[in-house]
């Protein structure tokens, strides 16, 4: 797949993430299980081949290994993931607003 | 934010520009696209007749003001993806995206600066997003651009950021690392740490860092930057390179 024989970033892992956790997760932080160091998912090195292996930049400690099957996804998660996003009242393509709409709109 | 939910959506393409002689910009229209932050990149996916896909990730080459959207390929050999999309594509094809993706790489005018972008070859596509997106809003924020390129021939936007460098507040420098073009009097070497220290800003100022190129290229500037005494933190990196074209 790739020429390049080293890493790519998590950030290439943006899809793929957004697919599993419906919400952009390259800025979250991702603490790492083996040596504590948190850095944002985007930061952690990226290897792709058969599979998608994500490694901590710091002890190279796996974060995530991901294997795409013909009908779905098998993804193995290591370490502490924060998930942050915003609730669904808020539109997801504007950027964080500073208070919520009216009570009236959030009625279903 | 990025949107919650990532579909694949099938984009238009309305016209195609070449950049360079290896690189082109597919120019889509893409309905129901969310908008996207500069910085960002999409998934592109290819079926074939039989099934078989290939995925690959391209940044967005465009300001979230523009109203098309703009991605530079550039065409790498035996490459399994940029192939098709720099030879076969042309204006009416169709081509399966997903996206916006990315909120770490990503840069908005009101985020302020001193900015420093530092791109290796076709790393400067997303890189060209924020200073399309600085441009675009009359942002007078200090940035400074450093471009690394094997020849002229490889430099993308030439013309354009010749035109943006003449406005305010933006510092475009290049070097140029195989083949300097004739009478040229700039930087003809690989990035290094008093070139870094030339460009600016200093890292009293503390700037935003970017860099975006080849694993390598990104790997040595950031080490070069760290250096200097830039903060880690400030320093965003996307290793672009030949992710299996």
């Amino acid at each position: 797949m790739s020429e390049d024989p080293r890493w790519l970033d998590g950030n290439a892992l943006g899809g793929l993430l957004q697919e599993l956790f419906g919400a952009e997760m390259t800025g979250a932080p991702h603490t790492c299980q083996s040596c504590g160091t948190e850095r944002p998912v985007a930061a952690y090195r990226l290897y792709l081949g058969a599979g998608t292996v994500l490694r901590c930049p710091v002890c190279d400690q796996i974060a995530l290994v991901a294997a795409a099957l013909p009908d779905r996804h098998v993804v193995h998660l290591t370490g502490a993931w924060r998930l942050e996003m915003p609730p669904a009242w808020l539109d997801p393509t504007k950027e964080r607003r500073a208070s919520p709409p009216p009570a009236d709109s959030r009625k279903r | 934010m990025a949107p919650a939910r990532i579909a694949w959506r099938l984009a238009a393409v309305t016209d195609v520009l070449v950049e360079t002689p290896r690189a082109k910009t597919l120019v889509l229209d893409v309905p129901g696209w969310p908008g996207h932050v500069a910085g960002q990149h999409v998934d592109v996916r290819l079926t074939a007749e039989d099934g078989y896909q290939a995925q690959r990730s391209y940044s967005i080459a465009s300001a979230p003001e523009d109203a098309t959207l703009a991605l530079t390929v550039e065409r790498l050999e035996d490459g399994e993806v940029s192939p098709y999309l720099t030879d076969e594509l042309g204006p009416g094809d169709e081509l399966e995206l997903r996206g916006p993706i990315g909120g770490y790489f990503v840069w908005r005018s009101h985020d302020g600066g001193p900015l420093l972008l530092v791109a290796g070859g076709s790393g400067l596509v997303p890189l060209m997003a924020m200073v399309r997106h600085r441009a675009t809003l009359s942002s007078t924020v200090d940035a400074r651009l450093l471009l690394s390129a094997r020849s002229s021939d490889d430099v993308l936007y030439r013309d354009e950021l010749a035109r943006l460098a003449a406005g305010d507040g933006l510092a475009v420098h290049q070097t140029f690392t195989r083949e300097p073009p004739a009478g040229w009097s700039g930087f003809a070497r690989r990035v290094d740490a008093d070139m870094l220290g030339h460009v600016g800003p200093a890292p009293s100022q503390r700037p935003r860092i970017f860099i975006c190129g080849p694993t390598a290229f990104v790997e040595r500037a950031a080490d070069l930057l760290v250096g200097l005494g830039h903060d880690t933190a400030a320093i965003h990196l996307e290793r672009f390179g030949p992710t299996g074209g």
